[in-house]
């Protein structure tokens, strides 16, 4: 059977799975459409946050970032799971038992105030689309490649199910869509990874590849030859990197703070049934994201000596060494079409050259042996999607791997979706708009909020800003430096009131923006280059969200200082939230 | 009374908890790099490890390490569920 056929077939039988799974766990109540009614097992909450949390990114992007960036890329990986560790420790449980639907009715209920409500709505809405647009772009660019049909049909087909799904099923049907969507996308992340590493290092364990030595060398380990090939072509080596320690920190910290502080993480908590749950819970979620996020590294390694030993498959500078143009595998063709993959021959010889030009002591070297700059240029979203095609791997394993990465956009854009939708009825129309209206009502109006942030997904989905890369950023930036804050000290002081919560808020949120937008010029042209001597003590637009954290830290405890405590019934709900029964 | 003791059993276990999650990233992956990559098994540096694996290895153990205490925590203040 050819790829195509193949493709259709099994991304097929996966849409049709999550749809029957849709329509046997509709929801029937607020209850239900919010939070599953509060009824789900902490494993299959597990799971189901684990798909939520896996989107386009971790699937498709950040093996491939990992890739470019060597040692760099360390930060999304401890950035995205240490985050899990602070949502444990400091905010599950306790807003599981606080026991309602959203984070900004807690912030509303805590600091007894609607503003701070409508100020933590305004933040959850901001980073929710941030992340919608990215996962609609996943959706696309799989469609694109595999189906091969245009990015507006591929994304049209993908709003349908999560329509389908999120609108009828709510967070009942969206839990258990996302268990078999984990199963799909976990399943086909690992498979070609197992085949990769085992022929590359006769090591079939990915997690282990990267201590293991090169098939058909003499015992060289895995990253002594990776850090070889790729500085014999002028890069910085592998396990080195070139950010900054500081920087590095930096941006950890903000990564995790952010994942600790994403409105549509921190929802799954409010599904299972007891407090007690939800700690497990979370040690299952972060157990099923392990099994992606250990394998990515070996994945980034090995497609990274794949990739460059395709082209530069001889000693450098060696004439016959660099891969002819005309001799290129299929992979490239098929990657070329899409535009993600490019050769230019800048000096004409029909080979083709792929090296660090921006490196000038090997930049000279190389002009003297008749090289004329880089010649290729690489997406970094391609490794995962081309890595079973590299590697040579049968078909199915390529259509699974198609149908994993539709999975893990399609999840998480329904978890984001569920989030706003939730925000707008619940807390926007019920908890300031219309008090009055009836459950029934308050459900319709969930569901057509869904519709229309689905709608909206879509429309930026198509029409990708231009500004996606650095919008991630400020989807971090922001929940690290409003929402973490506010909540943590919600909990864990009861001291800080409304006065100190709103004014926190507001500082790490300008704070934040106003620093990216100053690098990296959302809307507007950016006021200085986005370069380590212009930045504060050295910290990049990414890593900012922990300063901005720890300014709303400082500026929430301060002014509450400088203001009456709250009051007895706030005292009595932090007193209540903090013990178990 | 009961609650207070209980509430600073649950702080003492965070901390100790919020350490050992800096330092095996922070402090292994990225402050202690150098120091920890003079060690290496077949080729892989041990700093390098910590920040692409052997952390979130520590990550999902502690929180399973954390929920298993605070379980106990919860039985011995007679705070706990059902």
């Amino acid at each position: 059977m050819d790829l195509q056929t193949l493709t259709y077939l099994v991304v097929g039988a996966s849409f049709a799975l999550y749809i029957g799974i849709a329509i046997a766990t509709r929801a029937s109540s607020t209850g239900e459409f919010y939070v599953a009614g509060g009824g789900v097992h902490p494993v299959a909450n597990g799971l189901a946050t684990a798909a939520d949390w896996m989107s386009a990114a971790s699937f498709i992007s950040m093996a491939g970032l990992i890739a470019f960036l060597g040692y760099d890329g360390s930060v999304y990986l401890m950035g995205w799971t240490g985050g899990y560790v602070l949502l444990a420790l400091l905010l599950a449980p306790y807003l599981r038992k606080f026991g309602k639907f959203t984070v900004p009715e807690f912030i509303g209920d805590r600091y007894e105030s609607q503003t701070a409500r409508v100020v933590a709505v305004l933040c959850l809405i901001i980073i929710s689309f941030t992340y919608v647009a990215g996962q609609m772009r996943g959706v696309g660019i799989v469609f694109s490649r595999f189906l091969e049909v245009p990015i507006g049909v591929g994304l049209l087909i993908g709003m349908a199910i999560v329509f389908v799904y999120a609108v009828l099923g709510g967070m009942k049907g969206i839990t258990y869509t996302q268990v078999a969507q984990y199963c799909v996308l976990i399943f086909a992340y690992t498979v070609p990874a197992v085949f990769i590493s085992f022929q590359v290092t006769g090591q079939p364990l990915p997690q282990l590849a990267m201590a293991s030595t090169v098939e058909g060398t003499d015992g060289v380990p895995l990253l002594v030859r990776l850090d070889q090939v790729v500085t014999d072509l002028g890069f910085a080596a592998y396990t080195v990197g070139t950010k900054s320690r500081v920087d590095v920190f930096f941006i950890t910290m903000a990564l995790m703070i952010g994942t600790a502080g994403l409105p549509h993480v921190i929802v799954r908590f409010f599904t299972v049934p007891r407090v007690r749950d939800a700690r497990m819970s979370a040690g299952w979620a972060l157990l099923f994201i392990a099994l992606l996020y250990t394998t990515a590294p070996a994945v980034g390694a090995l497609a990274r000596l794949n990739l460059t030993e395709t082209i530069q498959h001889g000693a450098v500078f060696e004439e016959a060494a660099n891969l002819r143009y005309e001799d290129r595998p299929d992979w490239f063709r098929t990657w070329e079409d899409t535009g993600l993959l490019e050769f230019t021959d800048k000096n004409g010889d029909g080979r083709i050259q792929y090296y660090d030009d921006t490196n000038a002591a090997f930049a000279t070297e190389a002009a003297r042996h008749g090289w004329a700059g880089n010649e290729l240029r690489v997406d970094r979203d391609i490794i995962v999607l081309a890595n079973p095609e590299i590697a040579g791997l049968p078909n199915w394993v390529i259509a699974l791997v198609a149908a994993g990465g539709i999975a893990a956009a399609l999840s998480t854009a329904a978890g984001l979706l569920l989030v706003i939708s939730a925000a707008v009825s619940h807390d926007l129309l019920k908890g300031v708009f219309r008090p009055g209206i009836s459950e029934g009502g308050e459900l319709n109006a969930g569901r057509a909020a869904t519709a229309v942030a689905i709608l909206f997904a879509g429309y930026l989905g198509y029409n990708p800003p231009g500004f996606v890369a650095q919008v991630v950023a400020l989807a971090f930036g922001l929940a690290a430096a409003s929402l973490f804050p506010a909540t943590l000290l919600g909990i864990f002081s009861l001291r800080v009131n409304k006065q100190g919560a709103i004014a926190g808020m507001l500082t790490g949120l300008v704070f934040t923006i106003t620093y990216i937008v100053w690098f990296k010029g959302i809307f507007i042209e950016p006021m200085a280059p986005d370069t380590a001597e212009h930045w504060l003590f050295g910290i990049s637009p990414e890593g900012i969200g922990s300063v901005g954290a720890l300014l709303n830290f400082a500026v929430a405890l301060g002014v509450s200082a400088m203001t009456p405590p709250p009051s007895d019934d706030v005292r009595g709900l932090v007193e209540r939230i903090r013990v178990p029964n | 009374m009961r609650k207070t003791t209980y509430w600073q059993d649950n702080l003492r276990l965070v901390g100790l908890c919020l350490v050992v999650w800096f330092v095996a990233s922070f402090g292994f992956g990225i402050l202690g790099l150098d120091w920890l990559n003079q060690i290496e098994i077949n080729g892989l540096q041990i700093g390098f490890w910590f920040a692409q694996q052997g952390s979130i290895y520590v990550f999902v153990a502690l929180i399973f390490f954390y929920a298993w205490r605070m379980a106990k925590i919860d039985r011995e203040h007679g705070v706990e569920e059902d």
